[in-house]
């Protein structure tokens, strides 16, 4: 940075790095958002009596396919974050890599998932289940296309050789959204998938 | 603008884009959401203009507004439909596009990182992100004006399901951009949110405690967290409606939706909100009092627990928007409890500012009138709240004027008097130059005046039963003998209008010509007043070290009567301590 | 200021009357006070030359007292506040009269239908009398309707009566009163609807029990509810 560009405070007088806090607040607001939409969905299925009906033609196991991709890449997040760590450069980014990888496999088996159940005809028109299962799903989904936006702009700050230093934390920041993302699914996939 | 020149003194090597325009600088970044929030303000006002007009002189031409196309107005005749845009663009614009650029955008951003001694904030590439949001949301918000069928029409709260289907209002693109706009300005204080609490927490300089926060810092910050933690349901509330609108979904439409839905969500946040908007003016006046007094401010801990209390009650009080909305009434009284509850910490937070007064010495500069000022009329806003509160008495005045002039009586002395306040005591600090104090105290007494006159008369409106949100009192007879009320209520707004002029010359004059201020005009304690005005990028020459608490004044023994927060521990107050 | 109301006409609106007369005098009270101080503080204190203001921080006991105690009172008046309106409220919505006379209203960009029991003396039969924007009600009895909407959200709302309920389309939802002035009275729609909006509005007929019985006599044949 040129002498007059960003003048980057990096003072931490609670004794957490900046990135961190500002992701944990992230996060606090996120939990509002998925447990705001995740509670209404609740209560209107209990109040619908269920939804088994509509829930039958739910592809269970492309979704329960995409829990078992979901939680590998957390698992390969963390190998990346322990990578890191130890100061493994390479490995860090080997496993960032993967679980890249992963996040599109998951919206890969997602967009198969849409595209069928949109041709068998049911829309967020349909009934207030399926308006529910798009809405949930697709903020979910989005949110796995920024983690994987984010594991991009990582991977080419690492391969461009950006200072060792001033990668390394974001490994771990990403590494707490990419979790939560993982986390909301949890909830969502038993919700949803398995009435 | 010409801050930009004086800025230029600083910057020389930044050129154009990079120092005014896509700039990181915390200072300027503060400034540009002043200029959002002034233009807008304008806006709000002028669709205020032309919705009281029509109130008191129904379906005659509105003067200065021939212009208008015909599908908003007939010659200047407003078109009932157009109404309904008038009410939903103006409180929208003033609660979501004035308020809160001005005061987490603008206030938020100059004075954080200087009260906390810090050279910008935690992000500020974030910052720079967060600014330009907020600008497309401006842009994306007036450009619903000018789309077939106008502007978004379900009024400032978008109830479904007359939001959620184009068909019951005519309104097509208006409503959609209007939710496009709503989200976009909640991702821009969210990420303006975020780097405000992590600058409070972090960047604080060495020897700044918490309670040594100068409490313009605290109210910003706890602003700042009941933002972050109510938005979450509505940001999903906002995607289901437009699921509704644009993929035919029915999340707020029977059969199977519930259009109630959506006012819950709505008001969890809506509520925590209302305070949002109250803190920041709260914050400047518990600035303002202690300078103009030469005291320490009373009670600073009870002030800061007050708010907090107030701030957590906030989030089970959403209901008492919905007493008549169909809910189950025995809900009802139990959420009459909590909202008049918070009587209390607000009854201690006005009692402190008033106590800080007690045994002053004060001089009535203009940032201090404008204090004055809040206290007197957010009193009113205050107490009528608690009419409302009481859920038998809600069912009589909800959606009528008095609801109107109950929450005018509460926004525009936290916005417009907290506003003015701050914008009156920081300006010299922003631009390095003096306001003019005889244009100030004009400015001040002719708000002051016709702000009551404009408004005092809405709560005769909502004695009559008078309800809001309709274009033509007369088409009712119970409403005839209100009619004086209206033309008084209007023949003020023209006043009150005019009398933001001697404000907008004393403020773009004095940018050039005002006397040059120095760092310390008002001699005040707090680490901004230490910094050069304006400061230049990094703000401090040497980053402060913080002694003692931020209102120092008039100590006994003291030398002089302010003791800033920076200034080393003379030898014998370090053996006294 | 009760002045301004329009004249109440029903059983519970002197209560909710009465509930504004005793919040406002609890306002009144404070509101004098906090202004009086403030006054008196702002034109006492005036700088003076020569007069240096006191170094009072209010975290002492004795004075934190000067916040807490007003603050207790404040409580104390709360809760007063609360017990009351919760009586009115349990009044005028909760404890609901069977009724002596059943109707169902529906409300419609940007109408009101009102229905009356037919020749059969009850609701929702074939027989059913729809009126529009005329809603008769003998005076004295106690009234029960039943608030639909066909559309969007809407509000019932009769200034006499101090009675005011959103109508929900999906729901039927309860709403009672009972006025005691026969004459003619608004009914206003007061929760934005559309570009209607303004103009929804009907009459209220209080009749006397037996014009009212006679009216329905005229419109059905028979007898009322
Ligand atoms: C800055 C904004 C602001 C603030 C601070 C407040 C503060 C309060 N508001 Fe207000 N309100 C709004 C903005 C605000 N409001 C808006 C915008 C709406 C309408 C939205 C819409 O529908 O469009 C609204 C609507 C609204 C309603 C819904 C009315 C209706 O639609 O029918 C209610 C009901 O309870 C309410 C209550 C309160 C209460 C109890 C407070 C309390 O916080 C007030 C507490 C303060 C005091 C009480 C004064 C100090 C105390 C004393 C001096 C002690 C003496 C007091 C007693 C003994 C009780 N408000
Ligand atoms: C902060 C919020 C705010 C402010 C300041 C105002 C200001 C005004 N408002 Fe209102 N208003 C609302 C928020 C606000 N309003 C909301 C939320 C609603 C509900 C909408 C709905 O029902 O959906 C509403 C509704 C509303 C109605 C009800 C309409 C109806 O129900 O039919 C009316 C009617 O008279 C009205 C009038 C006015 C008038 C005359 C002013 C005047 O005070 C305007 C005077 C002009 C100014 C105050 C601007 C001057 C300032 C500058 C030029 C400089 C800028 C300086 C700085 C930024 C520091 N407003
Ligand atoms: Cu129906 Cu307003
Ligand atoms: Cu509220």
């Amino acid at each position: 940075m040129s002498a007059i560009g960003v003048v980057a405070p990096r003072g931490t007088a609670s004794g957490i790095p900046s990135g961190k806090l500002a992701i944990w607040w992230f996060l606090a607001s996120e939990t509002m958002t998925f447990g705001g939409l995740l509670g209404v969905f609740v209560l209107f299925r209990y109040a619908a009596g269920g939804w088994h009906e509509p829930a039958a033609h739910l592809h269970v196991w492309l979704a329960a396919t995409n829990t078992l991709v979901l939680l590998t890449s957390s698992y390969t997040m963390v190998r990346a974050h322990a990578a890191e760590t130890a100061e493994d450069r390479r490995a860090t980014q080997r496993w960032l890599f993967v679980t890249m990888g992963l996040g599109l496999a998951f919206l890969a088996i997602k967009a198969v998932e849409y595209a069928s159940e949109w041709r068998a005809g049911f829309t967020p028109r349909s009934s207030l289940f399926w308006g529910f299962y798009y809405g949930l799903t697709g903020l979910h989904a989005a949110h796995v296309l920024g983690g994987v936006i984010a594991l991009v702009a990582l991977g080419i700050a690492l391969a461009r050789g950006r200072a060792w230093g001033a990668v390394r934390q974001r490994v771990e920041y990403v590494g707490l959204y990419w979790h939560f993302v993982d986390i909301v699914w949890i909830f969502l996939f038993p919700l949803v998938y398995l009435s | 603008m010409s801050d930009v020149a004086a800025a230029a003194v600083h910057e020389p090597a930044l050129g154009f884009w990079r120092g005014y325009v896509f700039s990181v600088d915390h200072k300027t970044i503060g400034k540009q959401y002043l200029a959002m929030a002034m233009v807008m303000a304008l806006l709000g006002g002028a669709t205020a203009y032309v919705m009281r007009w029509q109130l008191a002189w129904p379906d005659t031409a509105v003067p200065l507004a021939g212009w208008l196309p015909e599908q908003m107005a007939y010659q200047g005749i407003i078109d009932p439909a157009f109404y309904n845009q008038l009410v939903t663009m103006h409180g929208t614009i003033m609660i979501f596009f004035v308020a809160m650029p001005l005061l987490l955008g603008a206030f938020g951003n100059f004075l954080v990182p200087l009260m906390v001694g810090a050279p910008d904030m935690a992000f500020p590439r974030l910052n720079m992100l967060s600014f330009w949001t907020f600008f497309v949301a401006s842009v994306v918000l007036l450009t619903s004006f000018v789309v077939p069928a106008g502007a978004a029409s379900g009024g400032w709260t978008m109830y479904p399901p007359l939001s959620a289907r184009a068909s019951y209002t005519g309104v097509e693109w208006g409503i959609n951009l209007w939710l496009i706009a709503v989200a976009l300005e909640f991702a821009s204080f969210l990420m303006g949110g975020i780097n405000l609490v992590v600058t409070t927490i972090n960047l604080r300089a060495p020897g700044l405690s918490f309670f040594r926060l100068p409490l313009m810092v605290w109210m910003e910050l706890i602003a700042a967290i009941l933002f972050l933690l109510s938005v979450g349901p509505l940001i999903a509330g906002v995607l289901m409606l437009f699921l509704d609108r644009v993929a035919g979904a029915s999340f707020f439409v029977p059969q199977e939706g519930d259009p109630l839905l959506w006012q819950h969500l709505f008001w969890f946040f809506g509520h925590p909100e209302v305070y949002v908007l109250l803190l920041p003016g709260v914050g400047a006046v518990l600035e303002i009092l202690p300078v103009f007094s030469r005291k320490p401010v009373f009670g600073y801990r009870p002030i800061v627990w007050s708010t907090i209390v107030a701030g957590v009650l906030s989030f089970v009080v959403w209901a008492h928007h919905m007493f008549i909305s169909g809910i189950d009434p025995r809900l009802a009284s139990p959420f009459s409890v909590t909202t008049i509850l918070i009587s209390v910490p607000f009854a201690i937070i006005l009692f402190a500012m008033i106590a800080t007064l007690w045994r002053g010495a004060i001089s009535f500069a203009t940032p201090m009138l404008w204090a004055i000022g809040f206290i007197a009329t957010f009193l009113i806003g205050g107490l009528t709240g608690i009419y409302v509160g009481a859920a038998a008495l809600d069912i009589y005045f909800h959606d009528t004027y008095f609801v109107v002039a109950h929450f005018h009586y509460a926004l525009f002395p936290s916005v417009i008097f907290g506003g003015f306040a701050g914008l009156y005591f920081w300006y010299p600090k922003m631009f390095g130059r003096m306001l003019s104090e005889r244009l100030g105290q004009l400015h001040f007494w002719l708000t002051f005046v016709t702000f009551n006159a404009v408004f005092l008369p809405m709560f005769a409106l909502g004695f009559g039963g008078h309800m809001r949100r309709i274009a033509d009192p007369t088409a009712y007879t119970f409403l005839q003998p209100l009619m004086p009320l209206h033309r008084a209520a209007t023949w003020a707004t023209i006043a009150l209008l005019l009398s933001q002029l001697p404000f907008l010359v004393n403020f773009l004059v004095s940018l050039r010509r005002g006397p040059i201020a120095g760092a310390n005009p008002w001699r005040a304690a707090t680490l901004e007043w230490s910094a050069a005005s304006p400061p230049p990028h990094g703000n401090f020459a040497v980053l402060p070290t913080v002694y003692r608490g931020p209102y120092e004044y008039s100590a006994p023994g003291a030398p002089d009567d302010v003791c800033p927060q920076d200034a080393p521990p003379s030898t014998r107050e370090v053996r006294a301590s | 200021m009760l002045g301004w109301f329009p004249r109440n006409i029903s059983t519970v609106g002197g209560d909710v009357d009465a509930l504004f007369a005793w919040i406002t005098i609890v306002a009144v009270v404070w509101f004098v006070l906090v202004e009086g101080a403030l006054l008196w503080f702002v034109l006492r204190y005036r700088r003076r030359p020569g007069v240096r203001a006191a170094h009072v921080r209010g975290e002492t006991r004795a004075e934190l007292a000067w916040l807490l105690v007003p603050a207790l009172v404040i409580l104390g008046l709360d809760f007063a506040i609360d017990a009351a309106s919760a009586r009115v409220w349990r009044r005028v919505k909760i404890d609901m009269p069977a009724g002596e006379v059943q109707l169902a209203v529906t409300a419609k960009q940007f109408a009101w239908t009102f229905g009356y029991p037919g020749a059969d003396g009850v609701l929702g039969t074939a027989d059913d009398i729809n009126l529009d924007a005329e809603l008769h009600v003998p005076a004295g009895r106690d009234v029960r309707l039943v608030l639909r909407s066909a559309d969007v959200l809407h509000s019932f709302f009769l200034p006499n009566a101090r009675i005011k309920q959103d109508a929900v389309p999906g729901r039927a939802i309860d709403v009672w009163f009972n006025v005691t002035e026969p004459g003619t009275y608004e009914v206003a729609c007061a929760e934005l609807c559309g570009f209607g909006h303004t103009t929804m509005k009907a009459t209220l007929f209080v009749h006397t029990p037996e014009e009212f019985a006679a009216w329905m006599a005229s419109h059905a044949g028979g007898q009322p509810g």
